[in-house]
């Protein structure tokens, strides 16, 4: 089994429209039947809408603990506030309170608390799911509003995907990451077998490329790039692609700018499959082909 | 008064509409920036700022005294993320684990335990051309918590400007949040009076823009609505802002003229000045109904 992770640093540069295509197209072609889809971007999630699958499970996601003060127990000597780094708990109308979305849960005003009128509680932070989509099996999640992303919830994700692509022996787990590099990529790319990065010949999408690709690399992961809406800014995806040359990244390909992606996007559904013949299809069935060269033998050079 | 800048789905135009508020308030009055996305900022590729200071800040983690340590394992005990352990005549810290919240020091009964800085990302500040005192927060390469930098970030105040310097106008700060709807957005919320959202018509731009809404009001702050990259999609955004009464305060086309100039590291006002009156109106309205 081989997991894919589609990852950006920028956001909004068209990850989860690559993802939904290339879930299309491995549908059609040797993986038919043996891919297996997971969402990592769990505080965005996003694939469902495009992918609009039958939901199967829905449960809740504990992603941790919250301080509770006990009024009745509390004597107002404000020892919790003092310890707090996190700036979680506050005086309000002579009583002190916990502002649930600040706390850490690290449990110090627990332990600093003479009364011990602080108690943990554990926190429902989310829900994660699993779903059937046209193209296999979905496992998403969603962090409600507000919530700490420490990457358990994408970890769970994943490795709900990963036992179910291991039980059903399916080759290709399809990850849909989210953009950054904190916690939550990390958790994405974490036993990826390669990431594909999507960015933009934009000034931001070249800087948060290369933050992202040092990323991927720190945790020793190969990287191929691919440049959305190549041209938009000709001359920006040229910086790229001599970046990626002079690092030894392989830039497997450009994807023009092509309205289509946001009409698929309203009509739910992958580009590849609501236009196949429109420029951005095209750019992309030539672009699944190469990565399906680089998962199955990893040293090979694609001929771009 | 303080406007923060979010959006929920990532590329919608955040950084895009912060750089160009900024610049048309910079004109009468004294701005702050701050780029609160500490994985990926981007703020000053369109500011310029000559950044000149730079503070390593990070979170602070505990170092036992090994003389003092008796091993009675209290630290192991009130660590809620198991980055402390004692192992037969040692106390080791997991750094990557530890968020620094000094629970292990207060509860050690020996006093063995100090704190040393573990750095986790950078604060770089400095000024624009235009006067526009700037800061934005650097997270390093493999760590994995923002949050920490943000605060240090917030706490930021800029040098007092030269003496003789004109002291006119009102003191804005504008906030560049990150992309989602977790926990970094909500510190970047924290203490803001206004959010303007930046979103773009589409179900993806739509499906987040209602996380961070859900965010604004349970911080019972005020939000409007810029719709960017108007005319792809569908106009299922405009009718979510009419039925939860968010007003769209500004509407930037699709146009690639504009994709172009942005692409190339443009503030939209500077390539478009045509925009200048629009931002101009934007700011007044948020300020006028942040004052009402």
């Amino acid at each position: 089994m081989k997991q894919l992770v589609i990852l950006s640093g920028k956001g909004g540069t068209g990850k989860t429209s690559v993802t939904a295509a290339f879930a299309h197209l491995a549908s059609q072609g040797p993986f038919a039947d043996r891919i297996l889809l997971a969402d990592a971007d769990v505080d965005a999630a996003n694939l469902e809408l495009v992918l609009q699958p039958r939901r199967l499970d829905t449960r809740p996601f504990s992603g941790g603990q919250v301080a509770v003060i006990d009024a009745d127990i509390c004597m107002t000597c404000g020892d919790c506030e003092s310890v707090c780094r996190f700036d979680a708990i506050a005086e309000m109308d002579g009583r002190f309170v916990v502002d649930p979305i600040a706390c850490d849960g690290c449990a110090a005003c627990v332990y600093q608390c003479p009364a011990e009128g602080i108690h943990m509680e554990e926190q429902t932070v989310g829900e994660v799911a699993v779903s059937e989509s046209r193209y296999g099996p979905l496992h998403h999640a969603h962090l409600y509003p507000g919530q700490e992303n420490s990457g358990k919830l994408v970890t769970q994700v994943k490795e709900r995907a990963r036992q179910q692509a291991l039980d059903e022996s399916r080759q290709l787990v399809l990850v849909d990451g989210p953009p950054g590099i904190g916690c939550p990529v990390i958790a994405a790319v974490s036993g990826a077998d390669l990431a594909l990065l999507v960015t933009e010949p934009t000034v931001s999408g070249i800087h948060d490329l290369r933050r992202a690709l040092q990323t991927v690399q720190h945790f020793g992961v190969p990287a191929l790039v691919c440049i959305n809406k190549a041209d938009v800014y000709p001359k920006g995806a040229q910086d790229i692609e001599a970046d990626c040359l002079a690092n030894g990244i392989n830039a497997i390909g450009q994807i023009p700018f092509d309205l289509s992606i946001a009409s698929a996007m309203v009509a739910g559904e992958a580009v590849t499959a609501y236009r196949p013949d429109a420029p951005a299809s095209l750019a992309l069935t030539a672009l699944w082909e190469r990565v399906v060269t680089c998962l199955i033998a990893p040293d090979a050079t694609p001929d771009t | 008064m303080r406007i923060v800048v979010a959006s929920g789905k990532g590329g919608t135009g955040k950084t895009t509409v912060a750089t160009s508020l900024a610049r048309v308030a910079a004109e009468r009055d004294r701005v702050r920036f701050l780029d609160c996305d500490v994985e990926a900022p981007n703020a000053a590729l369109f500011l310029h700022p000559v950044l000149d200071s730079h503070r390593e800040v990070g979170i602070r983690v505990p170092r036992v005294d090994a003389d003092a340590c008796t091993y009675c394992g209290r630290c192991a005990e009130v660590c809620q993320f198991n980055a402390i352990a004692v192992v037969g005549q040692k106390t080791l810290v997991f750094d990557d684990l530890c968020h620094g919240c000094g629970s292990c020091t207060w509860n050690c009964p020996e006093q063995a335990i100090s704190e040393q800085l573990a750095v986790t990302g950078v604060i770089d500040s400095g000024q624009t051309a235009e006067g526009i005192a700037f800061a934005q927060g650097v997270m390093n390469v493999g760590q994995t918590m923002g949050v920490p930098i943000l605060r240090e970030l917030k706490q930021w105040t800029a040098a007092p400007p030269p003496v003789g310097h004109d002291l006119r106008g009102r003191a804005l700060e504008i906030r560049d949040a990150p992309p989602g709807a977790s926990c970094p957005v909500v510190e970047t919320m924290r203490g803001a009076d206004f959010v303007l959202l930046v979103t773009e018509p589409t179900p993806f731009g739509l499906h987040d823009l209602k996380q961070v809404v859900a965010i604004a009001r349970e911080l019972g702050l005020p939000a409007g609505v810029v719709i960017n990259r108007d005319g792809i999609g569908d106009d299922a955004v405009a009718a979510y802002c009419a039925e939860s009464d968010l007003p769209i305060l500004l509407r930037i086309p699709m146009e690639r003229r504009i994709a172009e100039a942005i692409a190339s590291g443009q503030p939209l006002v500077e390539a478009e000045p045509r925009y200048r009156p629009e931002f101009q109106t934007l700011l007044e309205h948020i300020v006028a109904g942040v004052n009402a």
